[in-house]
């Protein structure tokens, strides 16, 4: 066992020296990510509200302005322009002035007070897929309640369903975007920070003078895996608190739980940075490396998209990318309470491809250093 | 004398190109065995083989008696390795460096303060034991990498070109500094481009793609009946205009090899023309020489290339 780690507390306490030393990057590792969790933070609103829509009313009548109300009520659209023909509405959705149009034709009271169907014409840019199919199941909302109203003036409904939002009730955005914004933060962090760190040593030939000396390869990877992942366990506790505080999204679950099973994706992002930096022979290299992790760990991972609406290809691939496991587990603890019961098979699985990276990692190193 | 380094016919191939090929020697404790060759011809391959780095093909050798196959941690242990590019932390102090590497290799307590002493002693870098490795001149560099290649007092070490972008100056005082230990007993391999360095070393190895072509003494060097076909003799030319001289020289048919030292040029003649030369060339002095290190590994170098055309 000695053996097998040989050299890992020189290697800790060089490696402490030169993060502490090397100020710069210091500074720029634990004020970057802080900075994007404020951007991104603020910036993501999947909730969407005040569409901008235009109208022609060529009804002009109480009936027509009471339905016209109703959409503005609803929060989801913005009554703003108010047009004159039907070239003009459609006008007005092409230049990008509104992204839905109603029209209400002259005969809609009419059609009303005969008992006959009316008809109200609700055009949608169908360019943002998200805001229309909001704008769509808001309009078919209103228009339905609307035609209860009448058909139902008195009485009770037969069915009353009442949803109840659990976890976030307010259904804020940054609750569900925050959690899962940390995860990616702090791979990319960890990720380049230790890739670096040891390309930066092939590069200056000391990786080269320590193939020489007695350390062994899990010594070295090990050893500089500890002062990177404290590093990033300290950023993880001060993104929680800005969290926490300034986003104000509430941690359901247990902090302690939630920092217990952090370590295994720590893990887990060190050992891909340790096998990024054996495939890279420059800085540049293992940049772009690091870097081609981040995008499937956003689009794939669940984070923004989710997983089960992917096709079956995806699916299997979210499956080995390690953000998926850890935004469950993000996401589980901070939105729902979640503890150890329900989510020790993600930690598990986090463990073990830890543990697989940091052995490839190795033994690519012990494959490379004889060439 | 004890061997402390032996290679036997160490062969290291990687897929189809031959890094090694069948190359046998030994260096005896306490030697300074220097190694020639161009890039790329198989010094630093050879290096990583003795240390147990890689595996041989075929073939063997043996540092102090450890088996290069088998026991290559504990060669690891055992011997220092310093290359050209130093292998310093160039943002921890000197002092910080050699703590390092005086870790890494298990020193504790007693034994580690001693050896600390010991190396800032012997290359006299007490002044800058608190700067910044990157801070240092290239020459204290250099010695900081010994100081901490050595660190574990091993018996054998490397150098795999240790003065390569080195001033004269401190590349003499490193010579001085490797004289001194080897008198202690420590081995030492050196690989250089420098034929002045070479000249140095108690024994030279030349290896040309892959051979090791010739090995000896300078002196015995000398007497390589490869350096001195035979038909042939070793001349200088000394003259005022060696460069305008020297196509001219290159075009007599019984000149086979012409190249400027300094002020003269060698040519390697065929034997009995040396009257001829002197006729043609009345304003030069010539004499004949013995050949020097550059001379010998030049001309098997040629023989080479015409063995293989």
């Amino acid at each position: 066992m000695k053996h097998l780690f040989y050299g890992l507390v020189p290697i800790c306490r060089k490696e402490t020296i030169h993060i502490l030393r090397d100020r710069g990057t210091l500074v720029f590792s634990l004020l970057l990510p802080m900075l994007q969790l404020f951007l991104f933070g603020f910036a993501i609103d999947t909730n969407i509200r005040q569409i901008p829509t235009a109208v022609f009313d060529e009804s002009r009548t109480q009936a027509s302005r009471d339905l016209l109300q109703r959409f503005a009520a609803s929060d989801v659209f913005a009554l703003r322009d108010t047009v004159r023909s039907n070239d003009a509405l459609y006008e007005a959705i092409r230049s990008g002035n509104a992204r839905v149009g109603i029209h209400i034709p002259p005969d809609y009271a009419r059609h009303l007070l005969d008992g006959t169907t009316a008809s109200v014409l609700v055009l949608v840019d169908g360019s943002d897929s998200t805001i229309a199919s909001q704008a769509i199941n808001t309009s078919s909302g209103v228009a339905l309640r609307q035609s209860l109203a009448r058909v139902v003036p008195y009485g009770n409904l037969p069915i009353d369903v009442r949803p109840s939002v659990l976890y976030n009730p307010a259904t804020r955005s940054a609750n569900f975007f925050v959690p899962g914004l940390i995860g990616i933060l702090l791979q990319v962090m960890v990720i380049l920070l230790i890739a670096l760190s040891l390309v930066r040593e092939r590069e200056r030939g000391t990786l080269e003078q320590l193939t020489m000396t007695p350390v062994a390869p899990l010594g070295l990877m090990v050893g500089k895996m500890i002062p990177y992942g404290v590093l990033a366990f300290m950023e993880l506790c001060a993104i929680l608190f800005v969290m926490r505080v300034i986003f104000l999204v509430p941690i359901h679950g247990n902090v302690l739980v939630l920092l217990v099973l952090s370590l295994p994706f720590l893990l887990t992002v060190l050992g891909l940075g340790l096998l990024i930096s054996t495939k890279a022979r420059t800085q540049s290299e293992a940049f772009q490396l690091a870097m081609g992790t981040v995008l499937p760990s956003v689009f794939l991972s669940g984070y923004i998209f989710l997983i089960h609406n992917m096709p079956i290809v995806f699916q299997l691939i979210s499956r080995i990318i390690p953000a998926t496991y850890y935004i469950r587990i993000l996401r589980g603890i901070i939105l729902r309470g979640a503890g150890l019961k329900e989510l020790w098979l993600d930690a598990l699985i986090l463990t073990l491809m830890g543990c697989l990276a940091i052995a490839a990692a190795a033994w690519q190193f012990v494959r490379q250093r004889s060439v | 004398m004890n061997i402390a380094i032996h290679a036997d016919h160490l062969t290291i191939r990687f897929g189809t190109f031959t890094a090694v090929n069948d190359v046998s020697f030994s260096v005896e404790q306490g030697e300074i065995f220097g190694f020639l060759g161009p890039n790329g011809s198989g010094k630093t391959t050879i290096i990583k083989a003795l240390c147990g780095l890689l595996q041989p093909t075929s073939g063997g050798g043996s540092i102090l008696g450890m088996d290069i196959r088998k026991d290559a941690a504990e060669i690891k242990r055992n011997v220092g390795y310093m290359s050209q590019k130093f292998g310093l932390y160039e943002d921890l102090t000197v002092a910080e460096n050699i703590d390092f590497y005086s870790s890494i290799y298990g020193l504790e307590g007693q034994r580690a303060a001693t050896r600390k002493e010991e190396v800032i002693e012997l290359t006299g870098i007490e002044p800058y034991l608190n700067r910044r490795a990157g801070q240092l001149s290239g020459g204290w560099k250099q010695r900081l990498a010994l100081a901490c290649s050595i660190i574990h007092s091993p018996q054998v070490v490397f150098l795999d070109e240790p003065t390569a972008g080195i001033d004269p100056v401190a590349r003499r005082a490193l010579w001085d500094l490797l004289f001194r230990l080897s008198g202690q007993g420590v081995t030492f391999f050196v690989t250089t481009h420098y034929m002045d360095e070479a000249e140095r070393c108690g024994r030279v190895g030349y290896i040309y793609l892959s051979h090791l072509v010739a090995i000896g003494t300078v002196a015995e060097l000398q007497k390589l009946p490869e350096a001195n076909p035979p038909g042939t003799a070793r001349i200088a030319i000394e003259t005022e205009q060696t460069s305008a001289l020297l196509e001219s020289v290159r075009a007599i048919p019984y000149v086979h090899e012409a190249t400027i030292f300094g002020r003269s040029i060698h040519a390697l003649i065929a034997k009995g023309r040396l009257d001829d030369l002197r006729a043609r060339l009345p304003q030069a002095t010539i004499e004949r020489i013995e050949p020097s290190l550059e001379d010998i590994f030049v001309t098997l170098t040629y023989r080479i290339m015409q063995e293989q055309s």
